[in-house]
């Protein structure tokens, strides 16, 4: 523990004295070592605490304007597109930004799973990531109900039902989650309030938790090589650089990148087609009439197929049932990785074609089911989803075989750059 | 893999088809919003045949005054009728229950109808209207079938009949297909007049389910471009660190 | 390690350059947040100039009409008062030539307003906010036998004279606020815009 005679007298010092301000700049900052070799993959972390802050203060300015009230909900999301200043442009980056949200941390979950960052010692990020990626999925959700069109009150109206499904408990949950016999203003408020607050907190927290975590065992790397291994006489990773200023300065410049493809869709096609802002979702949410085409936005799609995919009665148990089911255990297969994957190596750069095959196959079949997520069913689409939902499952359960019998490449002692 | 992941969103989108519920082909509307003097026709076909019926309550007529380049009180004069102030939205005398006895549904508000049913939508249904003896309006349209709404623009089109080809699908049912129009009474409008005519008043429907529409790619190139800037900034600063790293 | 030593100038001014550029793109980022805590056009349009009918007010009679959520007072003063307020003894009020109060240009006079029939006011004491009853008999009890007719506010005491000009002694600092107003004609006075651009 330092004495205040230790700090230099100035303002800096003043705090540095009171609080570990320089202890936790050099830890985390100025002498965390990162490994030298990261890659297009490694810019999403920081992408997607990026996207956070953009959601969080647009958030802010939008519920300054908008009334979490079903009579006035999608009068005041109009209000604030046009008799607010600047109020579209706020809403376009709060729109914008959900979608790019999902997209970063898809592409940031990739990383994982090429690299095999979530094996140990690094299983306790994965996990923290993945109820990041749950509690992302809650707040997704819930904002989208807030403008209280069409597609949010259906879209919830199905999703909530899907509790319904579960036996003996289901409909006393629904019930329960929706505060009401139906989706309603009450719903609304309910949702509007963790949406909001609860949320963004646990959020915020998680990602503090994600972080510490992670710089506890530090940053794996491309080649999967434990940079921790070597180092010099000062205790510094020989292929490692310290995090600032080298990766804030080679990050500004993916922000930026990243920023003017962000800011061509808020300007120039807010819509995306209708996946980002849906067309029915232009008109005012009415419990007396369905639209034809209920999907739910795109980032929700893959596991949508999979829920679709289940129209067997198997044992005595509802088809539905098995599709909630199936589900949720698509989204919680993904918190097993570490413990399923028995290859010795890390990265896919020194794995056999067993494991690279099986990857590729899983990612395009997630691809095809969110592709199919937003298409109207028919037979063939059906067992497309079908197919693809057994080899979605198939990767998970199958990989304590594959990847021990895979035929790995010698990993290198230095990582490659 | 990156291409992989952009060729699969490309189908996506272009899959995105223009069809109608019935799978009929719409037209396109060629709207072109930096075409003031089109916009305000618009407003004008607008307020003299939509208002009675429709509102539009969440577009302020001084807000169409100012960014259609028409003065307040020339607006007042006339788009307005005399009881409306200038700084209030677009809003009708019909109650909700009257407009439910008299059609059978309250006519909908207009404001968004632009961003729910689309441009093309809209036009192909300004331009879809035939006449049919078993509707109450004395008419049907092609793209909205047994549509409440008259045709309320027949002076300018004329009326005119659909003609059904009896066709059959390949599992053996007979469908009729349309074929095309004929004129049974010319309107006030030539045809290609009154395709104009639509074209703006869609144009400005367009206009007010988005009114930042105007502004947005203007001000996005700028954006952009400042970005660019920004970037080649960084990246120098990022090059000129880096050479540190071997 | 490096093939080069480092320039440090070449750092400092790239680092520079970089800053600034993002400082500059950092306010032009906080403009459409500023700038949306600024009145919406609904605000604005709530907030819009009001008609006041004035055909049926009588001499002597005030009328209260709202305009931003504030009451405004149209007084149509007598002959009678006209003439006391020529002959007011401005010894007696903290601002008689309304220097420091908030008036537009044309009621910057003795009656503070655009014609001397008719008095345009806020309805609001320049002290905490309540608003004046309206006592125009001279020697009204509620005020003493030295009273000429005026306002009068009940919260803390404080008196204002038929032109709205604070009298000495009160707790109130200034003359009662006139707002932009215009006549639109002999019957029609438009309150919250003047002739020479809207409030």
């Amino acid at each position: 523990m330092s004495t205040n005679t230790d700090k230099p007298a100035t303002l800096l010092g003043w705090v540095d004295a009171r609080f570990p301000l320089m202890s936790l700049w050099n830890d985390h900052l100025a002498k965390y070592y990162a490994p030298k070799n990261f890659n297009f993959w490694y810019y999403f972390g920081a992408l997607s605490l990026v996207v956070f802050v953009i959601q969080v203060l647009t958030g802010i300015f939008l519920v300054m304007n908008y009334k979490p009230d079903a009579a006035s909900a999608f009068g005041s999301v109009e209000y604030i597109m046009r008799d607010v200043e600047w109020g579209w442009l706020i809403r376009y980056l709060h729109s914008t930004g959900a979608s790019a949200f999902f997209i970063v941390i898809y592409l940031h979950m990739t990383r994982a799973l090429l690299y095999g960052s979530y094996k140990q010692p690094r299983e306790l990020v994965w996990i923290l990531g993945m109820c990041l990626y749950l509690a992302l999925m809650a707040e997704a959700f819930m904002g989208y109900l807030l403008p209280w069109g069409q597609m949010s009150f259906w879209g919830a109206q199905v999703i909530i039902s899907l509790f319904g499904a579960i036996p003996v408990i289901g409909g006393t949950l629904a019930e329960w989650i929706r505060g009401d016999y139906v989706v309603s203003d009450i719903t609304l408020n309910r949702f509007f309030s963790l949406h909001v607050i609860a949320l963004p907190f646990a959020i915020a927290g998680l990602v503090f938790l994600h972080i510490i975590a992670l710089h506890e065992v530090g940053s794996n790397n491309p080649d999967g090589v434990d940079i921790k291994k070597k180092k010099d006489e000062n205790g510094k990773p020989l292929d490692g650089i310290a995090f600032h200023p080298y990766y804030t300065v080679k990050d500004l410049v993916g922000l930026t990148v990243f920023l003017m493809l962000f800011s061509a869709v808020v300007f120039f096609g807010p819509e995306m087609g209708g996946y980002f802002l849906e067309a029915n979702n232009f008109i005012p949410a009415n419990p007396m009439s369905t639209p034809q085409h209920i999907a739910p936005v795109w980032y929700f799609t893959p596991y949508y197929s999979i829920l679709r995919a289940n129209t067997i009665n198997f044992l005595w148990i509802d088809a539905k049932v098995w599709g909630v089911v199936f589900m949720g255990l698509g989204v919680l297969s993904f918190f097993f990785l570490p413990w399923l994957d028995r290859s010795p190596v890390r990265s896919i750069r020194y794995r056999g074609g067993l494991y690279k095959t099986a990857l590729t196959v899983f990612i395009i079949c997630f691809l095809i089911l969110g592709y199919l997520g937003v298409q109207p069913p028919t037979e063939t689409k059906t067992l497309v989803a079908q197919v693809c939902t057994v080899i979605y499952f198939l990767f998970f359960l199958l990989m304590p075989i594959y990847t021990k019998l895979d035929k790995t490449k010698p990993v290198p002692e230095r990582v490659t750059m | 893999m990156r291409s992989l992941l952009a060729t699969i969103l490309l189908a996506a989108f272009t899959q995105f088809a223009v069809a109608s519920e019935g799978g009929l082909k719409l037209q396109n509307a060629n709207v072109n919003l930096s075409d003031q003097a089109s916009l305000q026709r618009g407003a004008k076909m607008f307020v003299n045949y939509c208002v009675s019926c429709h509102s539009a309550q969440y577009m302020r007529y001084n807000r169409v005054a100012a960014d259609l380049g028409i003065p307040e009180d020339v607006m007042k004069a006339n788009l307005m009728f005399t009881t409306d102030k200038v700084g209030e939205p677009m809003l009708i005398a019909m109650r909700p229950d009257d407009g439910q006895a008299w059609f059978g549904v309250t006519p909908p508000d207009l404001s968004v109808v632009a961003r729910s049913r689309g441009a093309d939508w809209l036009y192909s249904y300004l331009n879809g209207f035939y006449l049919d003896p078993k509707r109450v309006s004395g008419v049907n349209n092609l793209y909205f079938p047994n549509a409440a709404m008259p045709h309320v623009l027949w002076e300018l089109q004329g009326l005119k009949r659909a003609v059904f080809e009896s066709e059959k699908t390949h599992d053996g049912a007979t469908v009729e297909v349309f074929e095309k129009f004929e004129t049974v009474r010319p309107g006030t409008l030539s045809e290609v007049d009154y395709q104009r005519a639509t074209r703006d008043l869609v144009s400005f429907l367009v206009y007010v389910g988005e009114p930042a529409k105007l502004v947005r790619y203007a001000l996005g190139i700028k954006v952009i471009g400042f970005l660019f800037i920004f970037f080649l900034a960084a990246y120098a600063l990022k090059k000129e660190y880096w050479k540190d790293v071997h | 390690m490096r093939d080069d030593a480092v320039d440090p100038r070449r750092r400092r001014f790239l680092t520079g350059t970089t800053v600034v550029i993002g400082g500059i793109g950092a306010a032009f980022t906080a403009v459409p947040f500023v700038s949306s805590f600024q009145p919406s056009a609904r605000a604005k349009a709530i907030g819009a100039p009001v008609e006041v009918d004035i055909s049926k007010l009588e001499s002597g009679q005030r009328l209260v009409q709202k305009w931003r959520g504030k009451p405004v007072w149209v007084v149509r003063r007598t002959p009678e008062m006209i003439e006391t307020l020529k002959s007011f003894d401005p010894a007696t009020l903290r601002d008689a030539n309304s220097e420091k109060s908030e008036q537009p240009e044309y009621a910057k006079n003795a009656w503070r307003s655009e014609k001397p029939e008719y008095l345009v006011l806020v309805g609001i004491c320049t002290h905490l906010g309540c608003s004046p009853s309206y006592l125009p008999q001279a020697g009204a009890p509620e005020v003493g036998s030295t009273w000429q007719g005026g306002f009068f506010c009940p919260c803390h005491g404080s008196k204002f004279d038929l032109a709205g000009r604070v009298f000495d002694g009160v707790p109130a600092p200034s003359n009662m606020v006139v707002p932009p107003y215009q006549f639109l004609s002999d019957t029609k006075i438009m309150v919250g815009e003047d002739k020479g651009a809207a409030a």
